[in-house]
C-alpha cells in the first residue's frame, strides 16, 4: 500500500481495486502460503483421503432489512454460495454475532429465524458460533460473521483456479444481474422509487449441483460485491486471456435497468447474492445453459459473452451500435451522477 | 424501457450516420460541452460513425471537473472544523485537493455524507441541531435551481444550521470565452438539461454575432447524432443558428419558475474555473440579503490559493486544446483509483471517460 493511503477508507471494502490492493499488499504478504496464494472463494485442504472446502464471510449491511432478504438469510446464502462455487458441498457453518447494547431482541429473533430457514433450504448444519456484545455506539447494531466447511470432490478442486480456459469459451450468468445492490440501495437511501426490485439473495448449492453432475466447468465465481465487472476483470488477470461482454445478451431487470439509467450506476458493477459466473467450453455451456434454465435460481441464465485471444488482461463490452468500451474493476465505491 | 429504448435503435442511429456522410463535407470541429454528451458519445461507439471531417472537442460542462482547487481545499477546511458535517454530490469526495480529498477526511474523522439531493441535507441539519450542515453547491443552472430552493425551504422552516459552500456557475460566459479565446469550434452541441432551465436565448450571441452553430441536444444516441447532423446542416449552408433537438425535454423558454428561484437566491460573480482562470460573471454567490446560509460569511478559514497539480493538463482539455491522451499522465500516474485531476475523478470527466474507453 502506498504511504499516501495509510488509513482505512470505505473504498477498500468496495470489492474494487482498492481492495484488491489491501487483500494483495497486506493481508497476503503477512499470511502468504500455498492454499491462500490461490485466493479461491474456498480454501481447498487436503486432510488425506477427502478434500475439504473452509471459507469465511463477515456480514455488515445497512440496512439490516431489505427487500427480498435480511443480514441473516444474507450470511448464510454468501457463506454456503463461497463453497459451492468453488466446487465443494457445503456442510457445516459456524456463526457469530457481534451485537450493539440496546439492539431490538425481536428484530434478534427474526434474523437468527432467517438464518435457520436458510440453513436448512440449503441442506447446512449450523455446528459452532459465538456471541460478542458491545456498548452502545461501538459496532453498528448488528454485525455476523460465518465460517463454513464443506466436501469437495477431486475432480472439483480446481474450478475455482481457472485452469483451461481458452479462447472461444463461453461466459454464462444464472439470470438477471445487479438486484441486490439496487434493492439495497433503494432500501438505504431516500430515493423512494417505487420499484419491485428485490435482492436476488438465495443459496446456489443445489443450482451448482445439478450444474456440476451434468457437465464440466471450468471456472465459478460469485459476482458480489464489485459485481460482475470485478470477477471478470480478476478472471482476465489471472489467464492472460481476453473476455467480451455482448451488453445485449446482459439480463437485466426493468427495475435494475431503471434505476442504473437514473443513477449512471453501471449493472455490471452492482452486487449480486444470488447469482454464479461460469466459464465453460462452447459444447458443454450450451448444453449447461438448457440445465441451469430448468432450476428455479436460473430461469433468466444467459451466455453473456466469451474468452478471446485479442486485448489480453481486459475485458470489452461490445454494445449493440458498435461501441466498445472497457469494463474496468470498480475504483472506489460507486458514485451517482450529478447532472 | 420507453424514452430510452427508441432513443437506441440500431437501425435509426446507423441511417443517421449515412445521411450525415452524405450532407458532411467542410472539415469542422464540434464542442460538446456537457460531459454527460462526452460519455454517451464514447459509450455508445459515435466517434465511429461520423465522417472523417467531423471532429469533436470535450468542453467545461462537468461540474466536478471545473470547481477550483480553492473550493476544494476550502471544503477541506470546513470539514476540519468541529461540529461540522459536510454533505456533497458523490463525485467531489474523491477529488484532490492541494494536500488531501474529502475521502481521505472522512478516514480522519470528518463527518463527510453522501447525498442524492441537497433537500437531504435539510433534513441532516434538523436531526443534527447540534452540529452545522455545510451543503457543498456544485454544478450549472441544472443542480443551482435545487440548492436555491432548499436555501429558501431553510428559510421558511427556520432551519438556522444549513449552509452553503457555493461553487455554483453557469454556462454561457465560459462558452464565450472559449471563443473569445480563440479556440477553434464550428459549432456547439449545447448542454441539454442546462437548457432545459434557461431556455436557448443564452446561445443567440453565439450565433448572431460569433457566428457558430448552436444545437441543444439529449443525452442517448439518436439525439446526438441527430444534432450533429443538424450543426453540419447549418455549417454546410453557412447559416448558423440556434435550434433545438431534444424537444421532449427543453423548451425555447426554458423554466421560468426555476429561473426565479435562481434569481431570489443567487447573483452572478466572477468565478475561477479549474484551467481556465477567472471568468467574469460566471459563477452564482448567495445574495447579501441570504448571507445567513452562506458557509463563506459565517465560517472563517484561512485558506492559501493553490496553483494546479504538477503536471495535469485538465486545464488545456476542458478548453478543448488537448485530448487526454496527450496527458504524460493519462492512464499513468494519474487514474480512476489515484486521480490527479478532477477530470480523472468524475465519470462525466473527460478523462475519466477516455480512461473507460481507451481501446
Amino acid at each position: 500500500m502506498t504511504q499516501k493511503e495509510e488509513k482505512i477508507m470505505l473504498s477498500h471494502g468496495s470489492g474494487g481495486r482498492m481492495m484488491h490492493h489491501l487483500i494483495e499488499d497486506l493481508f497476503i504478504r503477512h499470511f502468504r502460503n500455498e492454499i491462500l496464494d490461490e485466493q479461491t472463494d474456498a480454501a481447498i485442504l487436503s486432510t488425506g483421503s477427502d478434500e475439504i472446502a473452509f471459507t469465511t464471510d463477515s456480514f455488515v449491511i445497512d440496512p439490516l432489512f431489505f427487500p427480498g432478504g435480511n443480514i441473516g438469510k444474507l450470511a448464510v446464502c454468501g457463506t454456503v454460495n463461497d463453497l459451492a462455487v468453488s466446487g465443494a458441498e457445503p456442510l457445516y457453518l459456524s456463526v457469530s454475532f457481534i451485537l450493539e447494547e440496546g439492539f431490538p431482541m425481536n428484530e434478534l429473533e427474526i434474523i437468527v429465524a432467517s438464518l435457520s430457514d436458510e440453513a436448512k433450504k440449503a441442506g447446512v448444519q449450523i455446528v459452532t458460533g459465538d456471541t460478542k456484545v458491545v456498548n452502545k455506539g461501538k459496532c453498528d447494531k448488528l454485525f455476523i460473521n460465518t465460517a463454513g466447511i464443506g466436501r469437495i470432490r477431486k475432480e472439483n478442486c480446481s474450478i475455482g483456479k481457472a485452469l483451461d480456459i481458452k479462447p472461444g469459451d463461453l461466459i454464462l450468468i444464472n439470470g438477471t444481474i445487479g438486484d441486490h445492490g439496487m434493492a439495497v440501495m433503494n432500501a438505504r437511501e431516500t430515493f423512494n422509487f417505487k420499484t419491485s426490485v428485490e435482492s436476488d439473495c438465495a443459496c446456489l448449492n443445489q443450482l451448482i449441483r445439478e450444474i456440476l453432475d451434468h457437465s464440466t466447468v471450468k471456472f465459478m465465481r460469485d459476482p458480489t460485491r464489485g459485481g460482475v465487472a470485478t470477477v471478470l476483470n480478476e478472471l482476465v488477470d489471472k489467464i492472460h486471456l481476453g473476455i467480451e461482454i455482448d451488453e445485449s445478451s446482459l439480463p437485466l431487470s426493468h427495475g435494475v435497468k431503471a434505476m442504473c439509467e437514473l443513477l449512471g450506476f453501471d449493472p455490471l458493477h452492482v452486487a449480486n447474492e444470488g447469482k454464479v459466473v461460469i466459464v465453460a467450453s462452447e459444447p458443454e455451456g450450451l448444453k449447461l445453459l438448457e440445465a441451469m434454465k430448468r432450476n428455479n435460481l436460473g430461469l433468466r441464465s444467459a451466455i453473456i459473452g466469451r474468452v478471446v485471444s485479442d486485448h489480453p488482461g481486459k475485458v470489452v463490452l461490445r454494445n449493440e451500435t458498435g461501441g466498445r468500451r472497457i469494463i474496468d474493476s470498480l475504483s472506489g465505491d460507486q458514485l451517482p451522477r450529478i447532472c | 424501457m420507453k424514452y430510452i429504448d427508441e432513443y437506441r435503435k440500431k437501425e435509426l442511429i446507423i441511417s443517421l450516420s449515412e445521411k450525415l456522410k452524405t450532407v458532411s463535407k467542410k472539415e469542422m470541429v464540434l464542442m460538446e460541452v456537457c460531459g454527460g454528451h462526452t460519455m454517451a458519445i464514447h459509450r455508445f461507439g459515435l466517434l465511429s460513425l461520423l465522417p472523417d471531417n467531423i471532429r469533436l472537442i470535450s468542453g467545461p460542462g462537468c461540474p466536478v471537473c471545473v470547481s477550483s482547487q480553492h473550493f476544494i481545499d476550502m471544503a477541506m477546511a470546513y470539514s476540519k472544523i468541529p461540529g461540522v458535517i459536510i454533505t456533497t454530490y458523490g463525485d467531489l469526495i474523491r477529488v484532490p485537493g492541494s494536500t488531501t480529498s474529502l475521502e481521505k477526511e472522512r478516514a480522519n474523522g470528518s463527518d463527510v455524507r453522501i447525498v442524492y439531493s441537497v433537500l437531504e441535507s435539510l433534513e441532516i441539519a434538523k436531526n443534527n441541531p447540534g452540529k452545522n450542515v455545510v451543503f457543498l453547491g456544485i454544478g450549472f443552472e441544472t443542480t443551482a435551481p435545487l440548492t436555491a430552493a432548499a436555501i429558501l425551504q431553510a428559510g421558511e422552516e427556520k432551519i438556522p444550521n444549513f449552509f452553503v459552500l457555493s461553487a455554483h456557475k453557469v454556462m454561457p460566459p465560459v462558452m464565450k470565452a472559449l471563443v473569445a479565446e480563440g479556440v477553434k469550434i464550428d459549432g456547439f452541441i449545447a448542454p441539454g438539461h442546462v437548457s432545459a432551465i434557461t431556455g436557448t436565448a443564452i446561445y443567440d450571441d453565439l450565433a448572431s454575432v460569433c457566428r457558430l452553430g448552436v444545437v441543444v441536444s439529449g443525452f442517448e444516441p439518436v439525439d446526438m447524432m441527430q444534432a450533429i447532423l443538424m450543426l453540419a446542416d447549418q455549417i454546410e449552408s453557412g447559416m448558423p443558428k440556434v435550434e433545438v433537438q431534444y424537444q421532449r425535454v427543453v423548451h425555447i423558454e426554458g423554466n421560468k419558475q426555476a429561473r426565479k428561484i435562481l434569481d431570489t437566491v443567487f447573483e452572478l460573480r466572477d468565478d475561477t474555473w479549474r484551467g481556465l482562470g477567472v471568468i467574469p460573471k460566471s459563477g452564482l454567490k448567495i445574495r447579501e440579503e441570504l448571507a445567513h446560509f452562506d458557509a463563506e460569511k459565517q465560517f472563517m478559514v484561512d485558506v492559501p490559493e493553490s496553483g494546479e497539480p504538477k503536471g495535469c493538463i485538465c486545464g488545456l482539455i476542458l478548453r478543448g486544446l488537448k485530448t487526454p491522451v496527450d496527458c504524460p499522465l493519462f492512464a499513468k500516474k494519474c487514474n480512476p483509483s489515484e486521480p490527479v485531476g478532477a477530470c480523472m475523478v468524475s465519470g462525466e470527466g473527460t478523462c475519466a471517460t477516455y480512461y473507460k474507453y481507451r481501446l
